[in-house]
């Protein structure tokens, strides 16, 4: 029963991508697009039906179908685990994705390639679940590698623009980057306890008295390298802004909501192997706290819409790497969750507002939309309030907790985490300002075409801004539901006392304060003194640096790319060239040792007798001498 | 019944093709390809009850050669990946017109029955007499029905005849070598000759400078991607197909068995040589002009590490390494097809040219971007499964060796996803890319089908190889 439900969750939207991709064309555009909404909505209803059994039994379900990769030492089984963190991460990942599906019936309707859209989409969900209940590392590989040719082909949804396929290219291989260190921390694990199964990893290494600790910290290393590169942390950042050349769903679903948590996901997992390998979780700590920060900087002064989004959440994502570092799993976990649900509202949101204005994604042309949208606005608004930290919003509490996590480990990093949080709150009303508010700046077409959007668009928007407002109920401070649910998963939980002091309710309001402050400039600059961002030529001084992103992909292309294409001509030029003529150089030596040995054979009977007398000579000479 | 019939059957199908004239030269070697593909099915399904296919008779009293076709779990996987290939390269060709068709295709079976011979062949002297015996026909192959100046490309093929037969003729001095020490050239009494050090050096060096050539390994792969790139794709198939496969499975059969003490002695030297393949093949791959060069050094790359893992002498590496070479016969063929289809209709093989095909011919591109996909490795493909099982064995010797071997991963998917961008991708072509026909999306389907059954399920291979490999591995380690 079990095996088989799994199965359904998992093939639905595989059917879904096959009927689509080679029927969907002639099923016409609506079908395709119900078609593929309905699958993911399946796996949605089975991943209920599993949450349901989870929470009564507290028992994992293990399912193995067939054996798949032979190691000398040990076997890959194709095979699953649905326990609790599989089970939440389907539930958002199907849930959102149903939304999402129904919000692009909609969206993409104008597009000739609809079939196409939903089938890749599709696809997405497929891999996305083989990632999340895959029960080895290899399994999760699948997934892994799925999703990132998913994002490939979404991203590069509109092909014929070369700009947006160079973005689907970087993502793809920046990705690999990560997959390569994935890969060999798969290795290292593999060599140490002979398995790669979740299951049998933890026994093996939480029961172990004599670890090598020097190949642990590597393993674990070498996976949080994977998780840089899936999850947009630096320095494998910068695919994520490039990524906004895709359909906005996609950048809702898979680059915002989903894809990009696997990383999050991925060490969450491996929550036993990181736990004993502190130095690592520094690192993943710093660098989570860096991005945060550095990404929190670059979205203070971008205009277009989408690109504020991806560094906002490249941001966020930086934030629950620190809370990972720190070893606050469960805290993580919070945040991927209430940020889906405000992430994935902000993004549809804007693509409601990119969709009013006919492509426009340049804020500086929009502004004053609230009176013609006004459920795109209260919804953006309500998801603005909870990424921002707002209480009683769910962003609110799972920001909380990240902070209070960061205060009572490391106090430089709180203050990374709160400055970050505080530029969140300024950058995300400096876009609802932009966008909403005083007089609109486009064109008189434009204006004339305003419009809020269908209620396909709308619905999703609704459900996604009261998720993003009541989402912090699963864990509130002192009665956690999310933390006794995780339980099983991150036994520490067990036994940490979650109570709230003095210090704890002086932070809070730090933070809600440092929230109010962000939001409080944004209003002054943008709505007080009415400015508008100043067009591309005449930003200058340290905003010139943070609008082109620090110069990082300059510098990328600089270091890396650049050198490997000039080795490459070198190769092909020089190096190709004269190893063969070495090759044709040995033939030609071969000629010429033939050539002069050719002049000895002259057929002249003289020189041959000449020749056979001398060598005689020489013979008996020799002869005699000898004796 | 035993392994010899399959070599009958691909030696009686190249003469009959040859009688049959042009008209029909085509079809009759399609139908011995098959016929010869689905004995080997049967021989297969012979071997796993059980039953012995091997077949030996005295040939030659003084010197000692028996004509002996030894089968086991690794030659008949050869032997399916040569017949199958075959069949399935004859058949990707029916979209051409070739003069004088009746040579071509009994040359295309004359060469797959050459190819043959050599994995089955346990008797030294046989499968010296095999190995040489394939390169006749591919000569002729590239050479006259090749493309491209004509002067150039004999100068490209006859460098590439000489070259390979100069490497051969090392591995026939080893082999006479050998023949003094044993009294044989049957395979058994080869294992069993004891050698010094220094013999082993020598005789070791002696067949790999036979095999480097072959497969080829840098900084011997000179004639390469010339010839890749001047022979009719049928040609280019058959070698980088099939051929290349015999020099890394003679590794496997031959050179290390046979040289075990040199072999684990120098290991880390011809593993980094391996290895040099991988980076230097992906680096040179990145920046080629031409279709089938770029397919040429990602070729050159993934043998490579093929290599690298054969060199590790350790069961995952032989695996890997064998899985990894039948995985890419069949990505390989597939990739240098679609080569075709695309010049077919727009005779060229400049990347540059290209562009745009994808909005025209959405079917192929798909076909065109799966197979992309194997050829990196992309998990449940069946490259993924060999490539991982080799970077695996790799790391057990030395995780850097893993990480220098894994920047494939990386550099391929950079050299095979620009290429794609490049030749499929951007505004729709000017000229009209009419759509793949039943006979190309046949061809290119039946390779995906492999390429994804076997990604997920690669038991049946695994359980094949397995056995022989381990036998193989007691041989090399019965010193250490």
């Amino acid at each position: 029963m079990n095996t088989n439900l799994s199965l359904l969750l998992l093939l639905a939207p595989f059917l879904g991508f096959l009927i689509n991709i080679f029927f969907g064309k002639s099923l016409g555009k609506t079908v395709a697009g119900i078609i593929g909404t309905l699958t993911v909505a399946v796996s949605f209803a089975v991943s209920l039906y599993f949450f349901g059994q989870i929470t009564a039994s507290k028992e994992p379900i293990q399912i193995q179908l067939f054996d798949w990769i032979q190691i000398s030492n040990f076997k890959v089984d194709f095979g699953f685990l649905l326990d609790q963190l599989s089970i939440l991460w389907l539930l958002f990942v199907t849930g959102i994705g149903s939304l999402i599906h129904l919000y692009s019936i909609s969206y993409m309707h104008d597009d000739e390639k609809m079939h196409t859209f939903f089938a890749y989409l599709n696809l997405f969900v497929f891999f996305m679940i083989t990632l999340v209940i895959g029960s080895n590392l290899l399994v999760m590989f699948i997934g892994w590698e799925g999703v990132g040719l998913c994002s490939y082909l979404l991203i590069g949804f509109w092909y014929k623009n070369q700009e947006f396929n160079d973005a689907a290219k970087k993502a793809f291989i920046m990705n690999r980057i990560g997959d390569l260190g994935l890969l060999i921390g798969i290795f290292i694990l593999g060599m140490l306890f002979n398995t790669l199964d979740f299951s049998t990893l933890k026994i093996g290494i939480s029961g172990a008295t004599d670890l090598n600790m020097y190949w642990l910290s590597a393993a674990a290393f070498a996976l949080f390298i994977g998780a840089c590169g899936k999850s947009a942390q630096i320095p494998l950042y910068t695919w994520l802004p490039d990524a906004m050349a895709g359909p906005t769903p996609v950048s809702a679903l898979i680059h915002a909501a989903t894809m990009v948590t696997a990383g999050i996901f991925m060490i969450t997992r491996m929550n036993f192997l990181f736990d004993l390998t502190p130095d690592v979780q520094s690192i993943i700590a710093v660098v989570g706290a860096i991005t945060a920060l550095v990404a929190a900087t670059i979205g203070l002064v971008q205009n277009d819409i989408k690109k504020v989004l991806a560094y906002s959440t490249v941001s966020q994502l930086g934030l629950m790497f620190l809370a990972l570092g720190l070893g606050a799993y469960e805290v993580a976990v919070f945040h991927v969750i209430t940020h889906a649900f405000f992430k994935a509202c902000l993004f549809l949101g804007s693509g409601s507002v990119i969709h009013a204005l006919g492509g426009e994604q340049d804020m500086r042309n929009m502004g004053g939309l609230k009176k013609a949208m006004p459920i795109t606005f209260g919804t953006m608004l309500i998801a603005s309030l909870a990424i921002s930290g707002v209480p009683l919003f769910s962003g609110f509490f799972s920001k909380d907790e990240i902070l209070l996590v960061a205060f009572h480990s490391n106090i430089p990093l709180w203050l990374i985490g709160s400055i970050a949080s505080i530029m969140t709150a300024f950058y995300m009303f400096r876009l609802m300002f932009l966008t909403f508010f005083k007089e609109f700046r486009g064109t008189a077409e434009q204006k004339h075409h305003l419009h809020e959007s269908p209620s396909l668009i709308t619905l999703p928007l609704i459900v996604l801004a009261i998720l993003a407002t009541v989402g912090g109920l699963i864990s509130l401070p002192g009665n956690s539901w999310l933390n006794e649910y995780l339980t099983p998963i991150l036994p520490k939980l067990a036994t940490a006392a979650h109570h709230l002091g003095t210090t704890e309710y002086i932070l809070m309001a730090i933070a809600v304060v440092g929230g109010l402050i962000g939001i409080g400039l944004a209003y002054a600059k943008y709505i007080k003194q009415d400015s508008i961002p100043a067009e591309d030529a005449a930003i200058t001084g340290f905003s010139k640096v943070l609008y082109n992103k620090y110069y990082v992909d300059e510098f990328y292309d600089a270091i890396i790319v650049k050198p490997i294409n000039v080795l490459s001509g070198f190769f092909r030029d020089t190096i190709e060239t004269s190893l063969s003529s070495l090759v044709f150089g040995l033939g030609k030596v071969t000629n010429e040792i033939s050539f002069q040995g050719k002049k000895l054979q002259s057929g002249s009977i003289g020189l041959y007798l000449f020749a056979f007398v001398i060598g005689l000579c020489a013979i008996i000479s020799y002869l005699f001498l000898a004796q | 019944m035993n392994v010899s019939l399959i070599l009958i059957i691909l030696f009686v199908g190249a003469l009959v093709t040859f009688l049959a004239g042009d008209k029909l030269a085509s079809k009759v070697a399609l139908f011995f390809g098959l016929a010869a593909a689905g004995c080997s099915i049967v021989l297969l399904n012979h071997f796993n009850l059980g039953e012995n296919i091997s077949f030996i008779s005295q040939w030659i009293s003084k010197p000692n050669v028996s004509f002996a076709l030894k089968a086991d779990g690794l030659s008949l996987a050869m032997v399916l990946l040569t017949t199958v290939l075959t069949a399935i390269i004859t058949f990707s060709s029916f979209g051409n017109d070739y003069k004088n068709a009746k040579s071509f295709y009994a040359l295309i079976l004359f060469m797959s029955f050459a190819m043959v011979g050599t994995f089955l062949a346990s008797d030294g002297l046989l499968y010296y007499i095999f190995w040489e015996l394939s390169l006749i026909p591919i000569y002729f192959i590239a050479l006259v029905w090749g493309n491209g100046d004509v002067e150039e490309r004999r100068k490209a093929v006859v460098k590439f005849f000489i070259y390979t037969l100069a490497g051969s003729l090392f591995m026939l001095i080893a082999f006479v070598y050998l023949y003094q020490k044993a009294g044989s050239f049957l395979i058994e009494d080869l294992y069993k000759v004891t050698l010094s050090a220094t013999e082993q050096f020598w005789i070791f060096l002696a067949f790999f400078l036979a095999y480097a050539i072959k497969i080829p390994l840098i900084p011997f792969h000179t004639w390469q991607a010339n010839v890749y790139q001047k022979a009719p794709t049928v040609g280019t198939m058959l070698l980088s197909g099939i051929m290349l496969k015999m020099g890394l499975y003679s590794i496997i059969r031959w050179q290390l068995p046979i040289t075990p003490l040199a072999a684990s002695e120098y290991k880390y030297i011809f593993i980094a040589i391996g290895i040099a393949g991988v980076i230097y093949g992906s680096i040179v791959a990145l920046r080629q002009k031409d279709l089938k060069k770029l397919l040429a050094y990602s070729s050159l790359a993934h043998v490579g590490l093929i290599a690298a893992g054969t060199y590790t002498l350790t069961l995952d590496g032989l695996r890997g390494a064998v899985l990894q070479m039948i995985a890419h016969g069949f990505v390989v063929v597939g990739l240098f097809y679609t080569a075709e289809i695309i010049y077919r209709r727009y005779e060229t093989r400049v990347i540059a040219e290209m562009g745009g095909i994808r909005s025209q011919t959405p079917k192929f591109t798909s076909m065109f971007l799966i197979l992309v996909m194997a050829s990196i490795s992309l998990p449940a493909t069946f490259n993924f499964v060999g490539e991982f099982t080799v970077l695996y064995s790799l790391s057990q010797v030395n995780v850097w060796f893993a990480i220098l071997g894994g920047t494939t991963i990386i550099l391929g998917a950079y050299y095979m996803l620009r290429m794609f961008q490049h030749s499929m991708l951007g505004e729709t072509n000017s000229k009209v890319f009419a759509d793949v026909s039943m006979n190309e999306g046949i061809t290119l389907v039946a390779i995906i089908a492999v390429l994804l059954f076997f990604g997920m399920y690669p038991k049946p291979i695994i359980d094949l190889i397995t056995p022989s490999l381990e036998e193989i591995l007691n041989q090399i380690n019965r010193i250490n």
